[in-house]
């Protein structure tokens, strides 16, 4: 595992941030093109937010991985965050303005559509934490900026909620991505050191390992 | 005794595959001309049938996964050859019958419908096929039948959304007796001119084009006229969502979205929504519900 976070520190997080963007240039031009099938926007929509679900998840296993397994991806968290909500905007987007075209649908879908309803929260829940993902505001905010981007947590329950309640039938997917998500929130809890509220703040360390 | 029902579109209407791009060239050339001597005028706006790509590929069939391409990349494997069909209840011609024993000599037409999913999409299909009720007069419908049920195969070897699950299969769905009797009503058995493939509801599937598109069942193995109103599917599935009608009704909204306006399929990336027709566009089934609270038996 040595060897792996060896050489996963000669990555550079950037990649994150151009592929991702590549990716997602790439599918619209597709969907310009015609080569996203008979119901582009819906392929398109879909691909946005499916892969944003995925790094989200992403980047809550990475405290678990670098606790349990000893794989450190901490140096990629912030960019796996960013890109995240960058995914989530550009579902937004693409349901906003291809999929039901008008403000007043969006508004009347936000307000009637508890699967739309869920969505815009968790989207609402990560506008802060994405305007507070460089580093000035880490400096700034101090310890409440940990505080802050635990937001992430009730986010990531709100999307795989948005995600099972829009499916039709009975559907394995979304139920294990919330599993997985309720699974990963759950190793947090066995983490917070028992310390009694009048001790020493525990060390620097440990601290660390709460994200 | 078909052609009951008079088509807007004629038989020069439908496409043959191939000429689909050119004819949408004449067509934009005579819209420029004024449409004056349009040898068929279309009711509100004249349909274009959507691309034997589009038809094939785009599908819902549960039975072979929820994906929207799963039924065209599984649907394949499912032998239609020597399909029977179960036909029982309060009929005159009780029995397990071969498919082209069944059907055989009954007339067949094109018929160029409106498709809208409850999904809010739409599409325009040539289908090829005959009227359910030439079907029900062969079998002798009895008195006292008021219902027709329908019934998928269930073939799980070749049926991964089977074998998961997703639904309580056989899928069932049902029709009121005068529903079924409409000349509106047709059993399909060709797109374009050609059987219909396995993923659009090989050998025959039912078309109800005013009616969302999980009333149009496919792949019928056995049709029984009953007494009382048939389950159906997704009304056992979620009773709040679907109803036993499910007529297409823009004021009348699914719980988790707006029916008013659908997506028409093959519009591509930019393609404006269009407002959804009551009936989807078929008026003339309305006095099959009349003093009936639509907003109740949706």
């Amino acid at each position: 595992m040595d060897r792996v976070n060896a050489a996963l520190r000669r990555v550079p997080p950037g990649l994150i941030y151009m592929g991702a963007t590549l990716w997602a240039g790439w599918m619209f031009w597709r969907g310009v093109a015609g080569r996203l099938g008979p119901e582009p926007v819906e392929v398109l929509e879909h691909a946005y937010g499916d892969l944003a679900l995925k790094l989200l998840v992403l980047g809550l296993a990475v405290t678990p991985l670098r606790r349990f397994v000893g794989l450190n991806l901490m140096t990629f968290r912030r960019a796996i965050g960013v890109t995240t909500f960058f995914l989530v905007l550009a579902h937004l987007a693409v349901w906003a303005v291809l999929d039901v075209q008008s403000l007043d649908r969006v508004w009347a879908d936000i307000v009637k559509r508890p699967y739309v309803t869920v969505g815009m929260a968790a989207f609402v829940l990560l506008l802060p934490l994405a305007l507070t993902s460089n580093s000035w505001s880490v400096r700034r905010l101090g310890p409440a900026w940990r505080q802050l981007h635990k937001l992430v947590y009730p986010a990531a329950i709100l999307a795989a909620l948005h995600f099972l309640w829009l499916v039709k039938g009975f559907q394995l997917e979304p139920i294990l991505w919330l599993v997985a998500i309720l699974a990963l929130l759950a190793t947090r809890l066995r983490m917070k050191p028992r310390v009694a509220a009048d001790s020493p703040a525990p060390a620097k360390d440990s601290i660390q390992s709460w994200g | 005794m078909a052609r009951r029902w008079t088509n807007d579109l004629t038989h020069d209407d439908v496409t043959p595959e191939g000429l689909w791009l050119n004819r949408r060239h004449i067509l934009a050339g005579l819209g420029a001309a004024g449409l004056a001597g349009l040898p068929a005028a279309g009711r509100a706006q004249p349909l274009e049938p959507n691309s034997w790509d589009d038809i094939t590929s785009y599908n819902n069939f549960y039975e072979f996964g929820t994906g929207k391409d799963d039924p065209v990349r599984n649907a394949g494997a499912m032998d239609t050859s020597g399909w029977q069909v179960t036909v029982d209840g309060l009929v005159d011609n009780p029995g397990t019958y071969d498919l082209a024993e069944l059907i055989g000599g009954l007339e067949t037409e094109e018929r160029l419908y409106r498709f809208r999913c409850v999904e809010a999409w739409s599409m325009v299909v040539p289908w090829n096929g005959f009227e359910l009720a030439d079907l029900l007069d062969r079998v002798g419908v009895q008195e006292g039948a008021r219902y027709v049920a329908f019934e998928t195969a269930v073939i799980p070897e070749v049926m991964p959304g089977v074998r998961r699950g997703v639904l309580d299969f056989p899928y069932v769905e049902g029709l009121r007796l005068d529903e079924a009797m409409h000349p509106l009503t047709i059993m399909a058995t060709g797109i374009y001119g050609r059987d219909i493939p396995n993923q659009n509801g090989a050998p025959m599937r039912l078309v109800v084009p005013w009616k969302y598109g999980f009333k149009s069942i496919k792949s019928i193995v056995r049709i029984s006229l009953v007494e009382d109103q048939p389950p159906t599917s997704w009304n056992k599935a979620n009773a709040r969502e679907y109803g036993f009608y499910s007529n297409v009704n823009p004021n009348v909204d699914h719980p988790r979205w707006s029916q008013a306006t659908e997506r028409r399929i093959g519009g591509g990336l930019f393609a404006q929504r269009q407002e959804t027709l009551m009936f989807n566009g078929y008026p003339e089934v309305a006095g099959l519900y009349e003093g009936m609270d639509l907003t109740e038996f949706f």
